[in-house]
Formats: structure tokens, sequence, C-alpha cells
């Protein structure tokens, strides 16, 4: 497994807005076609190492490397490798003056040369993927928070990237529609080869798709814990990840938040 | 009803079941007042019995959030003094919430400093501010700038549908409201012109003041106030929804920067549009004039036209095209700058519109003395 190149590499990362540092000291290397979940409390600074990762927010310190390419570098933008990305936001994102259909669309039909026919297939199939078929001509204010999560997440894999990122793409959805897309991560991953950052903290969710976990420790600042969720589960001895992954249940001394 | 008995707190030495205690007495509900934690607390006993504040019900006759907030302020009171609270003899469901309220502790970072600059050290950040801004706007042209090369060579992700949009909603939608206000304009320059002029006995002359009046200024300016307004506001308030709500960072994720997707389309549309505007709004202002000059001098449709068209030179009237153009660009740079650099919430959304539509006339007006000047030195 080791001897597989890394795609995505973190090299002591640092986030801060300002002099507010949020996390610092992350290392983490991300294998092609993994699924990889970053977990933690909430306001521990998930989002803001995704928008770190996707290149909206140079970190304050370290370097973020794509296939060994600098993300942040002075010859290039980000945006030239952000086209190989496809990225969930947390509150979802959509054009609010598109329709959906026209929403997933518009990444074709800038990068790809199909007609518009082919192009209301492909729309089709990934608002079906989503279980949003016949939503295509909807606008955003028109859907619920948990079907615009789910035509954001559409829309992220409009292109079929390579690399796809989801903050809490669970978010919001009921049990079974979140089974759905934990089945649609893995997916993904097994016959696409997708490689899968998921910002998320439903537990049953990290277990079923998680490769490999982070923790970032709200109290420290630094991420505590980096490996498969089972095995952490088993073997960790830190306490705030334990009590993360047992909510809380197994050790008193840390209530869960 | 019976009148409840208000929330009173006293403080008590230690006696011979421990303490010193605090005696909570009364309703202790929001809606009927709770006393300052600072006038209870203020003077604590002596501490020699150890410091450990013990609270204790001694007749609580209700008790809602009032009455748990209270604790909390005491609870940071006392523990910034070195104090223990003790809340063990407090009904069992204040303890719980008391428990749940100190779980996690207080982010010490997060406090924001309220320290009041003094007056040296808020010009100081002023200044630091202002060549912040001055950075910002910089960073802003110069990515425009490299956005109209990408134009030029074809590389630019722009939609021709969107420009086609955008000029409809910024010219044709926009001319009503400029044509009204513009045949106004000509029919006040006229009549003002006419009641000054009659007395000289040049009121025919009141064509040539219309005339170079609207070609030169009044034409393209009215409009360019109208169109701060009305367009420069609605981009500012589209972007900077958009902004808000997370559409321009997506843009960026799929590697569309939104300076070609999104200021390119306005900018270019305003520029195209505002001297069609321009060239209505002089048609209009000239014709309103026409209406009330010859009708109050009791002169034929006709000799005024004549005197119009000797006044009225190709030059006021490329003058005023001219200036159109910038003002065309003014307009919609003020809109998309403040648009695409608003804040994540409503009221930034707000702030940047108000500051789209001020920044907006204010280049105008600026712009427009700087053209009186150079036309002034050219003897255009
Ligand atoms: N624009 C900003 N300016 C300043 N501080 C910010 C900003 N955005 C976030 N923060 C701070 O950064 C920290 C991390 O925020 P972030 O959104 O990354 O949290 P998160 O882990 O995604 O939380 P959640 O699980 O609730 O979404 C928070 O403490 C927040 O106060
Ligand atoms: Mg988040």
């Amino acid at each position: 497994m080791s001897d597989q190149p890394s795609r995505i590499d973190l090299r002591g990362v640092e986030l801060a807005y300002g002099s507010y540092v949020v996390m610092r000291d992350i290392n983490a290397s991300i294998r092609r076609g993994e699924v990889f979940v970053i977990m933690g409390g909430s306001g521990c600074g998930k989002s803001t190492l995704l928008r770190a990762m996707i290149g909206l927010m140079p970190p304050a310190q370290g370097e973020i490397r794509y296939d060994g390419e600098l993300l942040f570098s002075a010859d290039r933008t980000p945006d030239d490798l952000a086209r190989r990305f496809g990225v969930l936001f947390q509150g979802g994102a959509l054009w609010s003056s598109m329709t959906l259909a026209e929403n997933i669309a518009l990444p074709l039909e800038q990068y790809t040369r199909l007609k518009p026919a082919e192009i209301r297939q492909v729309v089709r199939h990934k608002l079906a993927l989503v279980g949003l078929k016949g939503f295509e001509d909807y606008r955003p204010a028109e859907i619920s928070g948990g079907m615009k999560k789910r035509a954001g997440l559409a829309r992220a894999m409009a292109l079929d990237p390579e690399i796809l990122f989801f903050d809490e793409p669970s978010a919001g959805l009921d049990p079974l529609s979140s089974r759905r897309l934990d089945e649609l991560i893995l997916q993904l991953r097994d016959v696409l080869g997708t490689t899968v950052v998921v910002v998320t903290h439903e537990l049953e969710s990290i277990f079923a798709i998680a490769d490999t976990a982070l923790f970032l420790n709200a109290q420290t600042r630094t991420p505590t814990a980096l490996g498969n969720p089972h095995e952490l589960l088993k073997h960790s001895t830190e306490p705030a990840v334990r009590a993360f992954l047992t909510r809380g249940e197994s050790s008193h001394e840390t209530p869960a938040p | 009803m019976t009148a409840v008995p208000p929330a009173t707190a006293e403080l008590q030495p230690a006696d011979t079941r421990g303490g010193p205690w605090l005696r909570l007495r009364g309703d202790w509900r929001l809606r009927t007042g709770l006393p300052a934690v600072s006038d209870v607390l203020k003077d604590l006993p002596d501490p020699a019995a150890g410091k450990v504040l013990r609270f204790a019900d001694d007749g609580l006759d209700g008790w809602d959030t009032g009455l748990t907030a209270f604790l909390l302020g005491c609870t940071d009171v006392l523990e910034a003094g070195g104090w223990q609270a003790d809340f063990s003899e407090l009904p069992a469901g204040v303890q719980r919430l008391m428990e749940l309220a100190r779980a996690v502790p207080e982010n010490a970072e997060a406090h924001r400093t309220g320290i009041e600059p003094n007056w040296l050290a808020r010009l100081g950040l002023a200044a630091l501010n202002l060549v912040a801004i001055g950075g910002a706007m910089l960073e802003f042209l110069g990515e425009l700038a490299l956005s109209f090369v990408r134009l030029i060579t074809g590389r630019a992700r722009m939609r021709a549908r969107d420009l086609w949009f955008q000029m409809q909603q910024c010219g044709a939608d926009a001319l009503p409201i400029v044509l009204l206000i513009n045949v106004l304009v000509g029919m006040i320059l006229a009549f003002v012109g006419v009641v000054q002029l009659q007395q000289f006995g040049a009121a025919i002359f009141v064509a040539n003041l219309v005339a170079l009046a609207m070609l030169r200024e009044m034409g393209v300016l009215m409009t360019g106030i109208i169109i701060s307004g009305r367009t420069g506001a609605s981009f500012a308030a589209q972007l900077g929804a958009m902004q808000a709500n997370e559409e321009v960072d997506a843009f960026r994720s799929f590697g569309i920067p939104p300076m070609d997707f999104l200021v390119l389309p306005r900018v270019l549309a305003l520029v195209f549009m505002m001297p069609l505007l321009t060239i209505f709004a002089d048609a209009i202002g000239i014709l309103g004039g026409m209406l009330v000059g010859a009708a109050m001098m009791d002169l034929s449709m006709r000799a005024y036209w004549n005197q119009t068209l000797m006044s009225a030179t190709m030059g006021h009237f490329m003058l005023g095209v001219g200036k159109s153009f910038v003002f065309g660009g003014l307009i919609a740079l003020c809109g998309c700058y403040q648009g695409i650099r608003c804040g994540r919430n409503a009221q930034a959304v707000g702030q940047a519109t108000t500051r789209a539509v001020v920044a907006a006339i204010t280049s105008l007006i600026v712009a427009d003395a700087v053209f009186a000047v150079l036309c002034n030195e050219l003897g255009i």
C-alpha cells in the first residue's frame, strides 16, 4: 500500500485567520483512490483546512502538494489544478441565479465539447445519482436544505474529477439518504478510482467509508490522530480521539461536545 | 394573584455546617428581574475558612434561565478571585444545567480584545487600512487587466449569453428612466435659459445653451448618476450576495476565475451600453428643451432646430460620448469591486451596495472635473 504514490501531501500546514491560529502542524499524505476523512469537533477548523486544500486560502505556513506539484506557487494559480477537483461546500453554494440543471451543466459546458443534448443526459444522470431526478428546472431557492446538499454533490461530480472534496455531505440528510451517500462515495472510489476527502462528524459514516481519518483536536490546535478509524478506536490512547469515536461514552472525564 | 417575593441573594459567613454561604430566596425568573452579580458578591467573606462559596436553596419559589445565568456570572467572578463555587445544595436540575454549561472550557483565544485604541493608534490603523484598500484595488485592477488579456487572446471563461443578458439589464431595461430624467433636465435647462436670456433679447440662444449643456455635460452626467444608483448598486448587491453564499468560491473551485465569469461581462456590458444610453439622453434632452423653448418664445420648431444645428458640433457630441465610455467603466468597476470584496453576511451586502453607489458617483464627478480641465487646456 505504502509504495503507491501519494496524491495529496500536506507538510507542516498551519491555518490562520490573521493572527488567530486555527490549526498547526498538519501532516498527512493521501493516496490515490483513498477515502480520507477529516474529523473533529465543531469549529476546530475542518472547513478551513478544506478551503486551504482547494486553493481558496493560502496556508499561513507549510506546503500542500498535488502529485508533487505545489498548490500555491509563484508561476501558477491554484485555478490550473482546480479543474481536477470537485467540491461540495458546507452550505451547498449552488449558483442561485441558475436552475439545478444549469448548475451542473456549467462546468460541462466550460470544460467539455459535449452537445447540449448530451449535457442534458449527463445532468439527468448526476441528479439521479443523488436522488434528485426530475428536479432539473428547480432553482436553489425552491428546494430544501438537504436537497441543496445533494444538488451540490451532483455538481461536484459533474466532471468526474480526480479528487472530490465534500464538506459534511450528510449533514441535514435523513439516515437512508445518508446511507446511500456513503454507498455512492465508496462506488466512486472503487469504480472510478476517485480520491475522496470528506469532512464529517457522523460516526457511522466515518466507520463505513474512511480508509484513513485525521482527527483535529480543538483543544491543542493540532491534529492528534491519523489512521484507520477502526484501528484508532482499538489502539489509540489519546483520550480526545477515543471520546470522539465513542461519543464520549467510554471516558467520562471528557464529555461529548 | 399573590405577589411573589423577589429574588434575593444573601452572603453569610461560615457556620457549623460549613460555608461561607450564598443563600438564594424568592422567585428567580427572568421576567421578575434579578440582582446584579457584582452587588451580591461585593464583599466576599473572610477567606480564612477556605475559598469555597456554597450556594444554598433557602426558599426558591421558582427558577429558570435567570438563575442559571446568575450562577454562571457568579462562577466567573469567583474563579477570577481564586474562589470555587459549590452548587451541591441547589436543586438537582440546576446542578445538571451548570455542569453542562461548564463542560466545555472557555476558548481563551476566542475572546476579541475589546481595548479601545487611543486616537494616535486609531490614526495609524486608519492609515494602514487605507494602504490595504489601495493594495486591494490595485490587485482587483490587475486581475481585471489579466482577464482582459485572456479575453483578447480568446481564453477568457466568459459566456456570450451572460454578456447579452447584462447588456439587456443595464441597457434596454434602463432606457425608460434615462429618457424620463433627461427630458426633464432638457426642459428645465430651456425654462431657466429662456427666463434669463429674454431679459437681453437673446432668447433664441437658449437653443445653444440646451444643446451644448446636454451634449457636453448633462446628458452623460445624469445618465451616469442614474446608472450608478441602478446598475452599479445591482452589480454590488448581486456579487455581494454571491460572495456571502460562497458562490464565488464555487466558481474558483471549478477553476473558473470569477473575474472572467462575473466581472468581465458586467464591465463590458456597461462600457458598451453607457454610450448608447448617453446618445438617447442627449437626443431626448434636446427635444425636451425644444418643446419648452419653442413654446415659451413663440418660435417655430424649425427655427429652434436650425439654431440647435448651428451650435451643436460633432466635437461636443463626441466629448459627451467619450466621457460615457469612461463613466460606464468607472461605475462597473466600483460596483464589481465592492461586490467581490463583500463580507459574508447580510449587513456586508448592504454596505457594499451603499459604498458602490457613493464611490461611483464621486468618481464620476471627479472624472468630469478632470475632463473639464483637459478640454479647457486642449481647447475642445
Ligand atoms: N472568515 C473567518 N474569519 C475569522 N475566523 C474564522 C473565519 N472562518 C472561520 N473562522 C474561525 O476558524 C475556526 C474554524 O472554523 P471552521 O469553519 O473551519 O470550523 P469547522 O471545523 O468546519 O466547524 P463545523 O464542523 O462547525 O463546520 C472557528 O473557530 C472560526 O471561529
Ligand atoms: Mg465546517
